[in-house]
């Protein structure tokens, strides 16, 4: 079980990953030349590299600034939830062991740390999902699913690192699978926003800046 | 077709074209990356004015419209067409402020717009709207007006006028002009005092311009009942007019959603190539910046009172003018009064999406949702607001009377007649100085 989870299914699910993302980019773009002529014919690089950026910036946007809170918590989650997996001292390692990669990682300490601060934003956000009627009126069971899907990982591999609930060795399985389990959902569901999102706004900013206007 | 029959089976097949004409890449992205995060609620004052109840969030209105009839490949019943009708028409005026707030930039009016076109494609859409598409067709106005009684309007308007300005014209099809001015077909039907002002404008800024004979209708109603084969009749009918008449340009009346529609929507649903109109589409108030800037038009003196400037949406968010609206209004006024927010993001004054023309089923709602509109003029202490758009124009009158705003509204060209210095030559013998 721990081999083959830790070996074929890590396998499978970076390529699944990888592949699905790809092919979802590449199906968009080729459909795109033949419906979306309206980008072609006014495409405006500035603009939409202006519109990607500053919404990536926190309280950049007009739309960021107007509503602090959520703001402050939404940059919390997302750059714990990409700088985690890529600096845990557990990942560079076996990174290095298998493929001879390195890059440095963060203390074990900080990366513990940051799970929390990550597990307590996505807690956050689920209780905003959760209270407010805007919110709460357009959320459905994919939705709490996803979530669910999304911060497994990180809860798994802070119990397995403190030896909590599960023995350590379960705990990591657990992890793993978990982890794959994401990533392998990444290019099929909503969790795909992670790469669109650099297309939708590409195309918003543009669109709107042949109308002379701004969406930031 | 007014009329209704209550069995009348649901063409699916045709609702499923529609989508698939709309099935773009755009869309398909639009509604994968959606999060329902829900920050596009407070961008809409829809949502604001109605107590903050969450079905006017913009989110969940895409997915009562064209969310089910997506889920439903378009099998969907007359019922729920119905309640969609309702929501499409009278909970949105596709001002299209939420898509600055989506954090993945979602045209959330877009999708609106494409459920309109699939209830419409089954006439479920409201009265009023169909038969103003009805009207485009049988005379290529909103109006039911003919050719003929427009031509007369404009004689009759232009000899009126030269008691004002020494010979004023309203040249009619007149070739290789500068401008072809048109305009909304309720300026020669109910204003046409509108029209004279215009000519009077262009009269003292030494102008060449004209009007078509035919094709002189600026407004495209068509796009918001949802009959884009209407909308795109009605584009080209001005179209055809510059090209006949070889206009160097076109000049829309100050009407938002004209222009938007001429310049920005036209030139797709007329595939016209690029992208772009054949003949460059530009605005009166594009036009009449320019006048004043350039000194081509001289005031007498500015304009005193304290006065407020409405965005039309069309003209300021889904068009280029907001910054020279505004510009323009600060060239001619010393007390100008921004409203908050403004420009690109100003908010719909909710008479905007056809919601005008809709009438009296809609007033209610209107005043609701206008209610928004209404506190940001109070809050300026304007008591003039310089309204560059026809529908903005009645539902701010409208909000004027219902929340006591005490306030006048006036037009770009009615300020402007007002304060021109009119040039010797254009001055009426025997009228003293």
């Amino acid at each position: 079980m721990y081999a083959f989870v830790n070996g074929p299914f890590l396998w499978i699910a970076f390529c699944v990953f990888i592949a699905g993302s790809l092919w979802q980019i590449a199906a968009l773009l080729i459909r795109s030349r033949r419906t979306d002529r309206v980008f072609y014919d006014h495409a405006d690089a500035g603009a939409a590299a202006a519109s990607v950026f500053v919404w990536l910036v926190p309280f950049a946007s007009r739309g960021w600034r107007e509503h602090p809170g959520t703001t402050a918590i939404t940059f919390v989650f997302h750059v714990c939830l990409i700088a985690l997996p890529l600096f845990a001292l557990g990942h560079t390692v076996t990174l290095d062991y298998s493929f001879g990669l390195g890059w440095p990682n963060l203390p074990d300490s900080l990366v513990d740390a940051l799970t929390l601060v990550f597990l307590a934003a996505a807690a956050a956000l689920l209780v905003r999902r959760m209270v407010l009627p805007q919110v709460r009126i357009v959320t459905g069971p994919a939705d709490y699913l996803l979530w669910a899907v999304t911060v497994l990982p990180f809860l798994s591999s802070y119990l397995a690192a403190n030896e909590l609930l599960l023995p350590p060795d379960t705990m990591l399985l657990i992890h793993v699978l978990a982890g794959g389990v994401m990533l392998i959902c990444l290019p099929f569901t909503r969790l795909a926003h992670a790469f669109l999102f650099f297309f939708t706004r590409s195309f918003i900013g543009s669109e709107f800046a042949r109308r002379g206007t701004k969406t930031w | 077709m007014t009329e209704n029959t209550p069995a009348k089976p649901v063409d699916a097949a045709k609702i499923r074209e529609i989508l698939a004409r709309n099935d773009t890449a755009r869309l398909r992205m639009w509604l994968k990356a959606c999060t329902s995060c829900g920050l596009c609620s407070e961008s809409c004052f829809f949502y604001l004015t109605n107590e903050k109840k969450p079905e006017f969030m913009p989110q969940y209105k895409v997915r009562q419209t064209l969310g089910e009839i997506l889920r439903h490949k378009g099998e969907v019943s007359r019922e729920f067409m119905e309640e969609a009708k309702e929501i499409a028409w009278g909970r949105c005026t596709m001002c299209r402020r939420c898509s600055q707030y989506c954090p993945f930039g979602i045209d959330i009016a877009v999708m609106i717009h494409i459920a309109r076109q699939c209830l419409r494609s089954q006439d479920v859409c409201p009265e009023r709207l169909m038969n103003i598409d009805q009207s485009y067709l049988d005379t290529g106005n909103q109006m039911n007006m003919s050719d003929e009684d427009f031509i007369e309007t404009c004689e009759w308007m232009a000899e009126e006028g030269q008691e004002t300005i020494k010979g004023l014209e309203i040249p009619i099809d007149r070739e290789d002009c500068e401008l072809m001015f048109i305009v909304n077909a309720r300026e020669p039907k109910y204003y046409p005092q509108d029209i004279q002002m215009a000519a009077q404008v262009f009269a003292v800024a030494g102008e060449t311009w004209t009007m078509p004979g035919h094709g002189w209708e600026a407004t495209n109603l068509s796009m918001f009942s949802g009959n884009l084969a209407v909308a795109a009749k009605v584009a080209q009918n001005v179209y055809d007019a510059a090209t006949r008449l070889k206009a160097k340009k076109i000049c829309v009346t100050e009407c938002g959603h004209a222009y938007r529609a001429a310049k920005y929507e036209g030139p797709y649903w007329t595939k016209q190539p690029g992208g772009l109109p054949p003949v460059p589409v530009t605005h009166a108030v594009a036009v009449y910046h320019d006048y004043v800037k350039s000194g081509r038009i001289k005031l007498k003196h500015r304009f005193e009172e304290p006065i407020t400037y409405q965005d039309p949406c069309n003209l300021s968010r889904s068009g280029d003018l907001a910054g020279k609206g505004l510009e323009l209004l600060r060239m001619i006024a010393t007390d100008v009064r921004p409203m908050s927010p403004n420009a690109e993001y100003g908010h719909c004054c909710c008479g905007g999406g056809g919601f005008i023309p809709m009438g009296p089923d809609y007033k209610k709602r209107r005043m609701v949702a206008g209610k928004f509109k209404a506190d940001q003029i109070r809050a300026t202490g304007a008591k003039y607001v310089l309204v560059p758009c026809h529908n903005c124009t009645d539902q701010i009158g409208d909000l004027n009377k219902e929340y006591d705003l005490g306030i006048k509204i006036v037009s770009f060209k009615e300020v402007l007649c007002e304060l021109m210095e009119i040039p010797p030559h254009l001055i009426v013998d025997g009228e003293a100085e």
